[in-house]
């Protein structure tokens, strides 16, 4: 790998100024490297991390056609990584126009990576750094231990797409402690609503009660209000105590909890094991964010590469050379996603609606198509919207929130199905559907979506572990579980219990082959049980 | 059309037909195929994408900037192919299943300029959603233009049309190239599997593979002097130079001694051993094979082939068997993999070939005997009356009958053939000479070596 030339690299720079013209920000330093081939192949398999640690498996062709992006969110062929500075690469011959092209694009991704909250957890440290001590401290570990690294490593992957991102993003967005007192919060927000469930005017009566007292005696109010309440709800103070013990207790994905209560992991011979399970855990939890909101990131980068292109003096000439490549990237296929096109028609979508004022309370009151139409409030806030849904949205609220009937019918989308014809013995694509509630979950069915897992405390028997998945009309595939069980059961020492549902039957739809219906399906509850490396399975 | 197949046709509508039955049997009747070996694929062929591209599919190196998807050379996969073998024992013997898989069959190459090579492969397993669609509906995707809804945009075969596919191998460079693949791929089956029945037979008494041994002598250098043997050419050459006056009283100490005298003992590969197992492959090349059922088929037997070339080191005769309403043999494993398919299914033609070299050639004294059946498991004799009176004469002097059926899944209640052989009662009753292995058209690569496993077991 080199840097670009010096010519190049100036180019880089003009792009540079004239983003943040536009309203773009980030960060000053960036490095942009020549890739060939063979780096690629070392790449690739890397995630584009030079840094990563290495591990066999990187090394061997791997068989991804069931669950392809499900197994592995990082994205193996990006131009540009989230580090400090950013990264991206290059092939060695683009010309310069199409290196310009190619650089808006990656600032757009820069800007969104710096800006985007859902990667708000990445800002404070260089990805790269990181991930070269995690190699130098993988690499000692496995002269030391050798195989066992790897094996631990295995079983940590095998478990690290159930990484608690949210909550470890909420940590950053945690809202401003509240002057008043903890005793009052949970007084007035738990006690009364869970534990006592008062009605609404009873509710109000004791927060009138609450006012009185602080006007009536002032610093002391506070005070004399809980002194009635020990008269009226003896068991407050108890019930109080008990909540704090439990609130210290954060909530804990599956590695973390095996690395905090394993007995195994935590034998003084076993506690390196931990280090390599904290690496494979900030591993993921650095790629989650990118593969949430791959719609929204290559849509950005490809409203701003096209917006700022077509703005940028030096390439006049090359109108109908990056014409003809941005059709490419932008074009709405007739059958199957483009993130670009999909993401970037989303934000002209959203821009057109804040400049013409549409994005608000008084057009969504508005019930009639023409008027709907013709509806122009001259607000003039289409960037200020876009820049705001960059900052703030993933692909599900992005989706969830703006792909709209006017959105669906203005781009001409539709669902395609497919079904079997037996007479041809054909696969027919058909337009199944024009409605964008449709569209909709379409699209969102086909996002990024690991299974909801977490350890149940209350139901560990004994030693055993008991994991319960979270039904949400998804089974896990069945040949991934044994496996993925027998690593756990390895990190934790002890057997280990899976809960989760199953596909008992699947139903046709009834009613005409012509209009599409939704199958029914009957599911039941079953529980796996992993024992000394062996997997039985129960209906409960 | 095929007069005999017309004539066979007509002889089997007499005796009455289910409609089910006679619709297979006509579009085999009416299919005008060959059974050449293709010359290059057919690149006018345009198929639509089965997988439409997902969101996550699209990456900026490849459609920002169009850099190709780098492909590992498979050379430097062979290389440490031995050494994640190596780790993938020590694997087991940690207690942990097997994680590398092998024997995959992959083309890379455009325009007809395929190979078949082979390369290790792994998956990392988690806890990740399944999908669940009815077979008979796909998954949605997203689509744009034009289109009334219900209107059908486009279409696809279920089963790829014409003869291609039929040739799944399309190994350029010809039969010799297609051998030592095969035997590469033999080497790297993990799976080590034995002949069942093994019995002696002809001359020698088994059939294993080469051993070393300190047998060969050798004069000037080698590993362990003879001394014996280097004293007694001592001698003769002293006798010869007229350096031994006195046979009675020899002096040693005036011996001359040519370095060409020494004779030691050097290390050996023993080879004399014979030929003691004739395998027969035997392939239905009807119409009705046409698309994945052959693939299987033939992956199976590339399979099965590899691991006696490698394993027997070659000892292992084959002879090879392709049938539609006739059975010819073919000469090599070559031609046995990339014909092509077309016509009608007997499969009792090819058995009966089987008796009939067997007989021929007087093999059963020589050999073990050993039989693979490949097939869709559609038989225009519906019934098995000729075919399973075949297989009973065959399974008095085999060691094992092994039959593959790729089912196409479209009929219920199993294949004619897989029907007949259960109804013939042979496979309960000698469970020690046929077996049988029905798997769909979905089957994967390590579904087919667990095939293998039951075949042969």
């Amino acid at each position: 790998m080199e840097l670009i030339d010096q010519h190049t690299k100036k180019i880089m720079e003009g792009c540079k100024d004239r983003a943040r013209d536009m309203g773009l920000r980030f960060q000053d330093e960036t490095l942009e490297y020549i890739v060939t081939n063979r780096d690629l192949l070392e790449l690739s398999p890397k995630v584009m991390i030079p840094t990563l640690y290495d591990y066999w498996v990187h090394d061997v062709e791997v068989l991804k056609e069931k669950g392809k992006y499900e197994l592995y969110p990082g994205n193996p062929y990006e131009t540009v990584i989230n580090t400090r500075p950013a990264i991206s690469f290059y092939n060695d011959n683009n010309p310069d126009w199409l290196n310009v092209m190619i650089f808006y694009h990656v600032i757009g991704h820069i800007d969104f990576f710096q800006n985007n909250l859902f990667f708000r957890h990445t800002w404070d440290y260089d990805f790269t750094g990181q991930a070269l001590s995690d190699k130098r401290l993988i690499a000692r570990l496995r002269a030391e231990k050798g195989r066992w690294v790897d094996y631990v490593i295995e079983f940590s992957r095998g478990i690290d797409n159930l990484v608690g991102y949210y909550d470890e993003l909420s940590a950053f967005h945690l809202p401003p402690a509240t002057s008043e007192s903890k005793r009052l919060d949970f007084y007035f927000d738990v006690f009364l609503q869970s534990e006592k469930k008062l009605n609404t005017t009873e509710y109000v009566k004791e927060i009138e009660r609450y006012n009185e007292c602080l006007r009536e005696y002032g610093d002391m109010g506070e005070k004399t209000f809980f002194g009635e309440v020990e008269i009226k709800y003896p068991e407050f103070d108890a019930v109080f105590k008990k909540s704090l013990e439990k609130k210290s207790e954060h909530r804990r994905d599956l590695l973390q909890y095996l690395m905090e209560h394993s007995d195994f992991l935590n034998k003084e011979e076993n506690k390196w094991m931990k280090s390599v399970m904290q690496v494979v855990r900030k591993t993921s939890l650095f790629f989650q964010p990118q593969i949430r909101t791959k719609i929204m990131n290559e849509g950005w980068a490809s409203y701003w590469h096209e917006t700022l292109f077509m703005n940028d003096d030096r390439i006049r000439g090359h109108e109908v050379d990056f014409a003809r490549i941005n059709a490419g990237v932008t074009s709405m296929p007739r059958v199957g996603l483009n993130p670009y096109a999909l993401g970037m028609r989303l934000f002209y979508y959203l821009e057109e609606l804040g400049d013409k004022g549409k994005y608000s309370f008084e057009f969504r009151k508005v019930l009639d198509e023409h008027q709907r139409e013709q509806f122009d409030a001259e607000a003039g806030k289409g960037k200020e919207l876009i820049f705001k849904v960059r900052e703030n949205f993933s692909d599900f609220l992005f989706i969830n929130t703006l792909a709209d009937q006017d959105f669906v019918t203005k781009n001409n989308l539709f669902v395609v199905g497919q079904r079997l014809n037996e007479q041809k013995m054909v696969w027919e694509y058909y337009v199944r559907s024009r409605k964008a509630e449709d569209y909709r979950r379409m699209l969102l069915d086909a996002l990024y979506h690991p299974p909801y897992i977490e350890v149940n405390t209350k139901k560990n028997l004994g030693k055993t572990l008991y994991l319960v998945h979270n039904f949400e009309e998804k089974p896990l595939v069945k040949e991934f579980v044994a496996n993925t069980m027998m690593g756990i059961e390895y990190l934790w020492g002890w057997p280990v219990q899976l809960e989760t549902s199953e596909v008992m039957s699947i139903s046709p739809p009834k009613g005409p082959q012509e209009e599409y219906k939704e199958p029914e399906v009957k599911w039941q509850r079953v529980v796996y049980i992993m024992e000394n490396k062996k997997l039985t399975r129960k209906i409960i | 059309m095929n007069p005999k197949r017309q004539q066979i046709y007509e002889a089997l509508k007499a005796q009455g037909l289910s409609p089910e039955q006679e619709d297979k049997i006509l579009a085999e009747l009416h299919d005008s195929g060959d059974h050449d070996i293709p010359e290059t694929p057919a690149e006018n062929e345009v198929r639509l994408p089965l997988q439409v591209q997902n969101i996550y599919d699209y990456h900026d190196l490849s459609v920002l900037q169009s850099v190709p998807r780098p492909r590992i050379s498979y050379d430097l996969c062979m290389r440490s192919i031995d050494d994640l073998l190596e780790q993938d024992k020590q694997r087991e013997k940690d207690g942990f299943p097997r994680k590398i898989r092998v024997g995959r069959l992959i083309k890379p190459g455009k325009g007809g300029k395929d190979k078949v090579v082979v390369v290790p492969s792994t998956v990392e397993e988690k806890f990740i959603h399944d999908s669940i669609r009815p077979p008979e509906e796909g998954e949605g995707t997203g689509g744009s233009g034009e289109g009334e809804e219900g209107e059908v945009i486009g279409e696809e075969p279920v089963r790829p049309e014409g003869g291609a596919g039929a040739g799944p191998g399309q190994g350029e460079g010809g039969p010799h190239e297609m051998e030592s693949s095969a035997y590469d791929l033999g080497k790297i089956l993990t799976e080590k599997f034995e002949l069942p029945n093994l019995k002696d037979k002809g001359k020698k008494r088994s059939l294993t593979r080469y051993t070393y041994d300190m047998t060969d002598k050798h004069r000037g250098f080698g590993q362990i002097l003879d001394k014996k043997a280097t004293m007694r050419r001592i001698l003769e050459t002293n006798i010869t130079l007229g350096n031994v006056p006195d046979v009675s009283d020899i002096d040693p100490t005036k011996f001359l001694i040519s370095p060409a005298d020494k004779i030691y003992r050097i290390l050996s590969r023993e080879k004399d051993y014979e030929s003691q197992a004739m395998v027969f492959f035997l392939r239905d090349y009807s119409g009705s094979m046409s698309g994945k059922p052959t693939e299987l088929v033939v992956s199976q037997h590339v399979l099965i082939y590899s691991w006696l070339l490698y394993q027997y080191e070659k000892q292992v005769e084959s002879r090879f068997i392709l049938h539609d309403t006739d059975a010819k043999e073919v000469p090599d494993f070559y031609t046995y993999y990339n014909s092509k398919v077309a016509g009608g299914t007997k499969v009792a033609s090819a058995f009966k070939l089987v008796n009939e070299i067997v007989n021929k050639e007087n093999l059963i004294q020589d050999y073990n005997i050993y039989v693979f059946h490949g097939t869709d498991g559609d038989d225009w004799d519906t019934e098995g009356t000729e075919a399973v009176p075949e297989i009973k004469k065959m399974l008095t002097y085999t060691s094992r009958v092994g039959i593959t059926i790729a089912e196409h899944g479209t009929g219920s209640g199993g294949s004619e053939v897989e029907k007949y052989l259960k109804k013939s009662g042979l496979l309960t009753e000698k469970p020690d000479l046929i077996r049988l292995d029905v798997m769909g058209k979905d089957a994967d690569e390590p579904r087919l070596i667990e095939g293998i496993k039951k075949l042969i077991s």
